[in-house]
């Protein structure tokens, strides 16, 4: 490994005018956060690029932890020499010799400091030729080249730049507000989680548990899903609602047909409630048009008659196999995929109705007392903080 | 007692056999039971698996808990072969691995593969290209150690992960026994496919182990059954010995570049103080070899009344490798090397931990100058 930097480039942020400089700033300390544990590393922040000195410390392992930071379009290992024609000879031709396989290439020279003598096409010519006499077997090509060495004259020094890495994409984390998301356990939820903390907010879940017919270990499945989305995101918060009541309540009062229909009027109601009090400004779910019969356009339009709160749904227009795939990617689908009963599961109805409509679902909740058993599970709320500060702290005396 | 036979296996930890014990009493609940205590017993090892995952810089999906070294290859390279067996029928490795590799490829041979055993120069070390010669299209597993059992030579696995990242159909298994945190190896990114370590070289319980298996390669379960360990190695996980490991894995971590330089330290002070001694010739090469051994063959005297004599004065060293010392006679491996059979049989092997002082090396010097002294006037 011949490189001792990393280059952050920004994506979007770039295009925020004015108010760059707040998510810069964001992204700069997202960034020192979660590579606190690589003690060695200088990160220092430019106007356009966020620069890492890495002293000794493995470029792959800080890699990983940068591409699930949010806000970063692309990373590029990079070395730096001084400005002068002898020097970037010298470290084009480093770089060109610790790619392996390379085949073809091409210069691309580029002048911060005008005041440097020679223009980028010159360097171009005067760097692809020294390379070409001292590489054996390369060539030119400027159209599809298996490496672009990129060489920018900087004020002090230039850099030039190796492989690049795509980055995460997406806003900072914390840039977009916070929003609510339910979190079943299935495979959707997390993968709902995951597009919004990648747009910039700031998520908190909520989870139904009705113990005992839920155990602990639907309860640590969620903890772990949540695990996951904070690896991406900050701090992410968890609210575990008793909810056994209220489904046995629903259970005693309203025609089997009817039930999903009126719980999931009752969760939202829960969940506006919470994001009262907690700041969301949204809730959020992981509901895919047509997939279950929650899901249809009736029974959106009857759940969500109960909130005035804006509801997020990201995968709205996706086919189960591609919200299947980013679950693999961001690791949640694992987890998902774990066998225990959630809330949903259990007093399923052999044939839920998939046309509801709003008439009906308020003569059946006439016939229990919806507002009490919503305060109820609001005040029963366990709130949990994930961290991953948190996680380190389990079972640390044993390992 | 001064125990210098580390690469046969290390004295535990303490800490770890605290840990073996205590997950033993508090944790015993099946992993895969659904109560609760259960769910306790699943947490501990999922929490093993991810500081193991972090500490090796791999994802958790990539770390399956075998019983050790001879497991970890025997289903690397068995798993693999069977598992791709369709896409050819090739295999490479050397001619100095340890047994439990040997074995498997002897095996894999009688079921039909065809397996290039790749020769070793004077140092032990089999060249890159051999290697590249050797390689064939139909190339389904390349199997290397990366430090050598008795030698402690390193193989030039790095050179040999970065050729096969380009060569989608072949798998890399590195037997990583005897390097683990003395010779660092990094495994993201680097070609390697599979790699096997064992727990209790590095002060973890005996039975214990781990398989590195990168996402997206597939090896055939040699263990069939209720699918633990994703699929890969069933049976009821050996919580204890995963958790001890684990703990034991993590301290010789945060030991080890301290560590690796003790052992240089304490190797410089070997070679200096076998100078001295008329009749030792060192096989362990100068440069391109693990800290941790120093083999040495003590002319006119067998290496087995040598141990013996050394174990008199509490000093244990060893033959050749535990794994084949039983078989009495010289070491394959030396004698793959080129080193003739009567000099091979006069090899014993010293090899050390971060814990072992100059002290206990400079006694080992001296009880060493007088046995071989006092040896070679009874042995003529």
């Amino acid at each position: 490994m011949i490189y001792d930097y990393l280059v952050i480039r920004f994506g979007e942020i770039t295009l925020k005018g004015k108010n760059k400089m707040n998510f810069v700033q964001k992204l700069e300390n997202d960034v020192k956060d979660k590579l606190s544990r690589f003690s060695m590393l200088g990160i220092k922040r430019h106007f356009d690029d966020i620069e890492i000195q890495l002293n000794g410390e493995d470029a792959d392992q800080v890699l990983s932890v940068l591409t699930r930071i949010f806000g970063i379009q692309n990373i590029s290992s990079a070395i730096k020499v001084e400005n002068n024609l002898d020097a970037m000879q010298d470290g084009v031709l480093r770089v060109m010799k610790a790619e392996n396989g390379v085949r073809t290439f091409k210069i691309a020279a580029r002048r911060k400091d005008k005041r440097f003598p020679i223009h980028g096409s010159e360097l171009n010519q005067g760097l692809g030729a020294y390379v070409l006499k001292n590489c054996e077997g390369v060539s030119v090509d400027v159209h599809n080249p298996d490496i672009t060495l990129r060489v920018e004259v900087g004020y002090h020094e230039t850099r030039i730049y190796g492989h690049e890495y795509d980055g995460a994409g997406g806003l900072p984390v914390g840039t977009s507000g916070k929003v609510l998301l339910m979190l079943s356990g299935g495979i959707d939820s997390p993968v709902a989680g995951y597009l919004l903390a990648k747009r910039g907010a700031t998520v908190e879940a909520i989870h139904f548990q009705s113990p005992p017919y839920t155990s602990d270990r639907a309860k640590q499945k969620v903890i772990d899903l949540t695990k996951k989305i904070q690896s991406f995101g900050g701090t992410v918060r968890l609210h575990l609602v008793p909810f056994t009541k209220a489904q046995l309540a629903i259970r005693d009062a309203v025609p089997e047909d009817y039930r999903i229909t009126i719980m999931r009027r009752l969760m939202f109601r829960i969940a506006e409630k919470l994001a009262e009090k907690t700041g969301a400004l949204a809730l959020a779910t992981g509901e895919s048009l047509g997939q279950v019969a929650s899901q249809t356009m009736e029974s959106m339009n009857t759940i969500n008659q109960v909130t005035d709160l804006p509801v997020l749904r990201p995968l709205i227009t996706m086919d189960k196999l591609d919200i299947a795939r980013i679950a693999k990617q961001i690791d949640t689908y694992e987890i998902s995929i774990r066998p225990y009963e959630d809330c949903c599961t259990i007093f399923l109805p052999k044939a839920p109705r998939t046309k509801p409509d709003r008439l009906h679902a308020e003569r059946f909740e006439k016939s229990f007392d919806v507002e009490a058993l919503t305060d109820e599970a609001v005040n029963g709320i366990e709130t949990l903080t994930v961290t991953s500060e948190d996680l380190e702290d389990a079972f640390s005396d044993l390992l | 007692m001064i125990y210098l036979d580390n690469s046969a296996t290390t004295k535990p930890y303490s800490e770890a056999m605290d840990t073996y014990r205590t997950v033993s009493e508090q944790f015993f609940a099946n992993p895969s039971s659904i109560h609760s205590l259960g769910g306790k017993s699943e947490s501990l090892l999922s929490k093993s698996r991810e500081q193991v995952a972090r500490l090796l810089g791999v994802d958790d999906g990539e770390i399956v808990f075998t019983s050790g070294g001879t497991e970890g290859n025997n289903l690397a390279i068995k798993g693999a072969a069977l598992a791709y067996r369709s896409r050819g029928r090739h295999l490479i490795t050397t001619c100095v691995e340890h047994a439990s590799s040997m074995n498997a490829f002897r095996q894999l041979e009688e079921m039909g593969f065809e397996v290039t055993y790749l020769p070793v120069d004077h140092d032990g070390r089999i060249s890159f290209e051999d290697f590249k010669k050797a390689y064939r299209k139909d190339t389904i597993l390349v199997s290397i150690m990366h430090v050598n059992n008795e030698v402690g030579t390193i193989q030039p696995v790095r050179e040999i992960g970065e050729f096969l990242k380009t060569k989608p159909t072949t798998v890399f298994h590195v037997d990583h026994v005897q390097g683990f945190a003395k010779v660092p190896l990094q495994l993201k990114n680097s070609g390697i496919d599979l790699c096997t370590i064992s727990g209790h070289k590095f002060h973890g319980p005996k039975g214990t182990g781990i398989l590195y298996v990168r996402q997206g390669t597939v090896i055939a379960p040699l263990l069939s059954g209720g699918g633990q360990e994703g699929e890969r190695r069933s049976g009821t996980e050996n919580l204890p010995g995963i958790a001890g490991m684990v703990r034991a894995l993590r301290m010789t971590l945060e030991h080890e570049k301290d560590g690796i330089a003790h052992l240089s330290d304490l190797q410089a002070q070997l070679r200096k103080g076998l100078s001295g001694i008329e009749n030792a010739v060192i096989h362990t090469p100068v440069s391109g070899a693990a800290p941790h051994i120093v083999n040495v063959s003590l002319k006119g005297i067998r290496s087995e009344v040598l141990v013996h004599a050394l174990e008199k004065d509490e000093i244990y060293v060893s033959t050749k490798s535990a794994c084949s010392s039983k078989d009495s006679g010289a070491s394959d491996i030396l004698m793959a090397m080129g080193i003739p059979e009567e000099e091979a049989a006069q090899a014993i092997r010293i090899s050390t931990a971060f814990e072992n002082t100059n002290e206990e090396i400079a006694a080992f010097l001296s009880a060493l100058a007088e046995n071989v002294q006092q040896l070679k006037t009874v042995m003529r």
